[in-house]
């Protein structure tokens, strides 16, 4: 064939560092070392030492008596007795008339089960949350009808603050893990509808014009093209609400849904134990950076083709 | 400036313009016309290029013939049919990148075919095929992020080609890339265009390009584009851009388009100084 002859396979400036080039297998070998050892190392390194100098300056504050023990406890005081913080973390039925006080779980079984329970509100509302929320974005650029009939009240919604919506979760579930659960979802929903039709918006007009071109029908194109378009803007959308989640689950908590991490924050207001708020609160940090570090981790897997360009910023 | 003359309509034609309008956002404050009344036929086979000042209405003009947007006036017939949305038989190849980035190359290439509901035995049988045609063999199970410049333009082509087209609609397609790449894609496009048979429309605004490779080179005027002139070459492939002949052609291009930049720059600096 004339192409072949007239035009090289030009593998030679392929990107650099990509898989279309191979590198000798001493250089291989040691960027998978890098890759897969040395740079999470690292980065687990500089995630202690940022940690570490917060904790510095907060403990030398408390040294210096800018920051009083009683209402900054610094770490070293609420972290320190961690048997004492555990005792507080009530899971069931301890107080309730009839059930000896020595009956149930141990502390440190309290503890995880507290945060096993917040986890599992979280995760469960996340989920509800982005399956109605990304279908129903998807509706709403598909069908315009349906966008006319539902566009307007979730954007009239949308900036409703989930503090308002706590008294409907009582109406509505009571109390227990429903309206935990629903808070959650109600306070993801609306704005993960609107990002969802913005990621819509902003997919490359020349994909979906090639697909029109090669004949696909409307479904085709929304099935081949844009979804698999929106996926990793959906992926940040989800690892944002994540943390939006996580702060609203601790308001559905305080009022009473049996125990969880925001109950316990609630009790510690309620009986003035500023250490037990920070220890609660730390819980909830390392929970959510956790989580978030999974997120990401899957989003690598998944979304292989989406270029990373922090290291083009690091070069500015 | 007067356009082509009217030409009577031909079955055998690739393709037919008569009397083509296009108005861009009418009844809005940004309306405006990108395009009037062009009349234009292009034979099987044939290879075309359109040239014209940035903003001349070229790239729309493609945009009507592939169907992706509506003509304001006007028909255009392909094969006896008239247009009237988007079909394979005219595939556009576009500027930047449009690969799939989530699909490997082969998935890409066959990816109209899997539209059409071709299975995977067929799609891969296809996309090897073609990408034998355009040099990429070993490219078959790659990424797009993992192919230099030229290579993706190239994937773009077979992807194009594997829906066997009767007109390839090519929007600036080397524009983007660097000289020594633009003149071997140059090449290699006059190579696949032999092999497919298919006419090619291509929007260029490179002089040098239009010499290299077309059988007519249509000058737009600027802003709204109509059809200054078309200038025919019958030299054989591959040119020597430095040849006599060439020069000539360069230079007779080089002033028809002198006057519509020219043109271009006087509109755009009125519109800019406020009066």
């Amino acid at each position: 064939m004339a192409t072949l002859a007239s035009v090289p396979t030009e593998v030679e400036d392929a990107v650099p560092g990509a898989g279309g080039v191979v590198l000798p297998p001493a250089q291989r070998r040691r960027s998978e070392f890098l890759a897969g050892v040395l740079l999470p190392a690292q980065r687990l390194l500089w995630a202690l030492l940022s940690i570490a100098m917060f904790t510095l300056i907060w403990e030398v504050c408390w040294l210096v008596g800018l920051a009083d023990p009683k209402l900054l406890p610094p770490p070293h005081i609420f972290l320190g007795d961690m048997a004492e913080q555990a005792k507080y973390f009530n899971t069931a039925t301890r107080w309730s008339i009839g059930v000896n006080p020595a009956d149930g779980p141990s502390p440190y079984q309290a503890v995880l089960i507290t945060i096993g329970a917040t986890t599992m509100r979280v995760l469960v509302g996340l989920m509800i949350a982005s399956v109605f929320a990304i279908s129903i974005g998807v509706l709403v650029r598909y069908f315009l009808l349906f966008e006319r009939l539902t566009l307007p009240t979730i954007t009239l919604l949308s900036p409703v603050s989930p503090i308002a919506w706590l008294p409907v979760a009582i109406f509505l579930f009571g109390i227990g893990n429903a309206p935990a659960i629903f808070m959650v979802v109600i306070a993801l929903f609306f704005h993960m509808v609107l990002a969802t039709i913005s990621q819509i918006d902003g997919v490359n007009r020349n994909l979906i014009n090639v697909a029109r071109t090669m004949g696909a029908s409307k479904w085709q194109t929304y099935a081949r093209v844009i979804i698999p378009a929106i996926l990793p803007g959906l992926l940040v959308v989800l690892r944002m609400n994540l943390f939006a989640a996580w702060m609203v689950v601790l308001v559905a908590e305080s009022t009473g849904v049996g125990y969880g991490l925001g109950q316990v924050i609630m009790m510690a207001r309620n009986t003035f134990n500023p250490s037990l708020v920070f220890f609660t609160i730390a819980l909830i940090g390392l929970l959510g950076f956790t989580f978030d570090l999974i997120l990401r981790l899957v989003q690598r897997r998944i979304l292989y083709w989406v270029p990373e360009t922090v290291g083009v910023l690091r070069g500015l | 400036m007067a356009s082509e003359p009217f030409i009577p309509f031909s079955s055998k034609s690739s393709l037919t313009c008569r009397g083509l309008s296009k108005i861009w956002a009418v009844g809005t404050p940004r309306e405006h016309e990108a395009l009037r009344d062009i009349n234009i036929e292009i034979e099987p086979g044939e290879f075309v290029a359109f040239l014209g000042p940035s903003g001349c209405g070229k790239s729309t003009l493609l945009y009507l013939v592939a169907g992706l947007e509506p003509v304001t006036a006007g028909e255009i017939w392909s094969f006896d049919e008239r247009i009237a949305g988007p079909s394979p038989d005219r595939s556009l190849i576009f500027q930047e990148t449009s690969l799939f980035p989530w699909l490997t190359v082969w998935q890409n290439v066959s990816f109209g075919l899997g539209i059409r509901g071709a299975d995977n035995k067929e799609r891969r049988a296809v996309a090897r095929d073609t990408l034998q045609r355009v040099g990429l063999s070993a490219a078959f199970d790659k990424r797009p992020d993992e192919l230099s410049g030229g290579m993706r333009q190239r994937v773009a082509v077979a992807r194009a080609l594997a829906m066997r087209p009767k007109v390839l609609l090519m929007d600036e397609p080397f524009a983007a890339l660097d000289v020594q790449t633009r003149q071997r894609m140059q090449d290699f496009l006059l190579d696949v265009w032999r092999d497919s048979g298919a006419s090619i429309l291509f929007v260029t605004h490179h002089i040098d390009e239009a010499v290299a490779l077309a059988d007519r080179v249509v000058v737009f005027t600027a802003r709204p584009g109509r059809i200054k002139t078309i200038v025919s070459i019958d030299l054989p492939r591959p040119r020597n851009l430095f040849s006599p002949a060439c020069e000539r052609l360069r230079i007779e291009l080089t002033q028809h388009l002198q006057d519509e930049v020219n043109r271009a720059f006087a509109e755009q600096e009125a519109f800019a100084i406020p009066a």
